[in-house]
């Protein structure tokens, strides 16, 4: 019953508004980019959610293996002196 | 009153035409879709008719031959490339003469301005489709051109005067023309060739003079409010 | 939602294939215990996968089937406000079958594949839409009635511990939460209209109560899955518990519409803080469920026909796609995002 011809699936990535970044908010089928689009501002942004919309191919997407993520995120984690808080200023000093 | 019934009519008319797809549509994405174009319409629909009276004595009281829409939003959905077919014939035609009336200083000027946004998205959706539909498949070739064919002869009527709507009308009926042979040719279909209105039939929506499956339609529309008389929903 | 499906993962090397599962088990259990989310490439047992596959699925499906009963509808709703109404709810339901298609999607199951099984009668939907829309006040029932338990069902899900069903949930709960409010207020305008009006809103209301709170599921003994699901923390409250917390709510409710709902047996229970109400016709539920319901066959053959009339429209736009080279994965494939400015 299934259709040879399954549309591909696309990630969809909305601006809410001017100033913010665009934000994945679903997927969705299509034939092709511009039917990819139009479906995602009919289903992405029917309550005015975006002002803007990107559309990429899923299979375009590499992601970073959850195998991998204690290489990957854990050396981060002990470099503290990368945040403002890690440093003690005296009291009174201002525009610091 | 007779544009805003005329403006009016046709929105409403092809709103549940529209309507009529959900639940039913070739892919889940064109379910909400054609349900977005639906609900434009029949938001513009509410609001010229309301220029003329209550809305929904308008829509629901109202007899066969008093309604003015073109018979071309009548007529019944078909197949999807029948129902493109027309939503082509009809969003490029509505989307000309909104952007005039929008430029305009007439009456409608404010709620065309609103509307041609709406409209331009609807004709975009529909020339979208009418190329995936021409230039897909030899089943899907077939079918949009013969939607293309069966609704051709409603067509002229798009371009008969209207009172109360100042534009010219040749000149509208000629960047019609020459918007919907661009889409069809590149869609690789051909442009009808027969006459754009049958020999009775001239202007005769405008008039009040619709097609069969009209009077069912609006049978359907208006059974529940006719039979609860002054009652409120 | 689908960013990057199960199948794409790579699994670990380290130690025997034993070993591997025992740590990734216990990482799955740690995460679900601290109440931690569960995304699409983590490693999860396969019965987990498979209970959320299932749940999904049938949560897909039921949006979409559920559309009939209320399109049904709209070509007579009795004013175009009310017409407005509908055609936007039955909008949102198509959006939410497409939202949870593509939370299913992420554990590499397709769309398509969970269409076929619908069709085929393999996967269920829920069985409150396999009962018919006699009046127009049906439409206000189901939004008050139908939407309400689903909601009371729906809103545990927002915290379930798989990321894109809880993210998909988030959406559905904050589109629906007009669905309830335009049922309720459709049955209020009947309630207090005309005699024959209100007698179409009672008439409603007598027939979706038993139904709606069969969609709690079965009581809590008899219930195959509730256990391992509670468990994992994808479901969150029992069959019953909900059951109960949803026949609260809609005691008073019913009171400022001026219905009555047909449980002779409801009563407050001062000492248990909460209402008692009669016993559910299991049978009823049990029938309906095997298929002998007053509209299974119509909702699926309905269902059917609609996806194989549409089968030359979706070949004919991947043709299409293919000659243009528009397909993600040929050549000339949109590299670059295309940006729309609304």
């Amino acid at each position: 019953m299934s259709s040879s011809t399954d549309w591909p699936l696309w990630e969809v990535f909305v601006r809410s508004r001017r100033g913010l970044s665009h934000t994945h908010a679903g997927s969705l089928h299509a034939p092709d980019a511009e039917m990819a689009l139009r479906n995602a501002r009919d289903l992405y942004t029917r309550r005015s959610e975006g002002v803007s919309l990107w559309v990429v191919p899923s299979t375009e997407i590499t992601a970073s293996s959850p195998d991998e993520k204690d290489s990957f995120f854990e050396p981060a984690g002990d470099k503290p002196y990368r945040h403002p808080t890690f440093y003690e200023i005296p009291e009174g000093v201002k525009h610091l | 009153m007779t544009a805003a019934l005329a403006l009016g009519d046709d929105a409403l008319v092809l709103s549940h035409r529209l309507g009529e797809w959900a639940g039913h549509a070739p892919v889940l994405e064109e379910e909400v879709a054609l349900a977005n174009i639906a609900l434009d319409l029949l938001g513009q629909a509410r609001m010229l008719l309301s220029f003329v009276g209550d809305e929904d004595q308008l829509a629901y009281l109202r007899e066969e031959r008093a309604f003015r829409n073109v018979q071309l939003v009548e007529q019944p959905n078909g197949d999807f490339a029948h129902t493109m077919a027309r939503q082509l014939y009809f969003s490029v035609y509505q989307h000309l003469l909104y952007e005039e009336l929008a430029a305009g200083e007439g009456e409608f000027a404010d709620l065309a301005a609103k509307a041609v946004k709406e409209v331009a998205y609807h004709r975009d959706h529909a020339e979208q489709w009418v190329l995936r539909l021409g230039d897909g498949t030899a089943e899907s070739h077939e079918r949009m051109q013969l939607g293309l064919d069966a609704l051709w002869r409603f067509t002229g009527e798009l371009f008969e005067p209207v009172g109360g709507v100042d534009i010219d009308r040749s000149a509208l009926s000629d960047r019609w023309l020459a918007a919907v042979t661009s889409v069809v040719e590149r869609a690789t279909l051909t442009v009808p060739s027969g006459p754009q209105s049958g020999a009775w039939a001239a202007g005769a929506g405008r008039q009040g003079l619709h097609t069969e499956p009209f009077g069912r339609m609006l049978a359907e529309m208006q059974h529940l409010h006719r039979s609860h008389p002054g009652a409120s929903w | 939602m689908a960013a990057v499906t199960a199948d794409q993962t790579t699994q670990g090397t380290a130690g025997t294939a034993e070993e591997a599962e025992a740590a990734h088990l216990a990482t799955f259990d740690a995460a679900v215990a601290a109440d931690d989310r569960i995304e699409p490439r983590d490693w999860m047992p396969e019965a987990y996968r498979a209970s959320l596959v299932r749940q999904m699925a049938q949560h897909a499906h039921s949006e979409i089937i559920g559309m009939q009963p209320e399109a049904n509808w709209i070509s007579r709703a009795p004013s175009l406000r009310r017409k407005a109404i509908l055609m936007a709810k039955v909008q949102d339901e198509a959006g939410h079958g497409l939202y949870l298609y593509s939370a299913a999607e992420t554990l590499g199951t397709s769309r398509e594949e969970l269409l076929d099984k619908l069709h085929a009668g393999r996967q269920r939907y829920s069985s409150i839409f396999n009962y018919p829309t006699l009046t127009w006040a049906d439409v206000g029932a189901i939004g008050w009635l139908v939407d309400g338990a689903a909601i009371t069902n729906q809103v545990p899900l927002c915290r379930c511990s798989y990321g894109p069903y809880a993210r998909a949930m988030v959406r559905i709960c904050k589109e629906e939460s007009f669905h309830q409010r335009q049922g309720y207020e459709l049955l209020l305008a009947l309630s207090h209209g005309t005699p024959a009006q209100h007698e179409m809103a009672q008439d409603a209301v007598n027939r979706w109560w038993w139904p709606s709170l069969m969609m709690f599921g079965p009581p809590d003994d008899a219930s195959a899955h509730s256990a391992q699901s509670m468990a994992w923390k994808i479901k969150r409250h029992s069959n019953d518990e909900l059951r109960r917390r949803f026949v609260d709510i809609c005691v008073p409710q019913a009171q400022v519409l001026g219905l009555s709902l047909p449980d002779p047996d409801i009563r407050w229970n001062e000492k248990l803080g909460q209402h008692d109400y009669g016993a559910i016709d299991w049978t009823e539920f049990q029938e309906v469920l095997k298929g002998n319901g007053p509209c299974n066959e119509q909702r699926l053959t309905q269902r059917r026909k609609a996806h194989e009339e549409g089968a030359w429209v979706r070949d004919a736009a991947a043709a299409y796609a293919d000659k243009h080279s528009a397909r993600p994965g040929t050549a000339g494939a949109a590299a670059q995002p295309v940006e729309a400015t609304a």
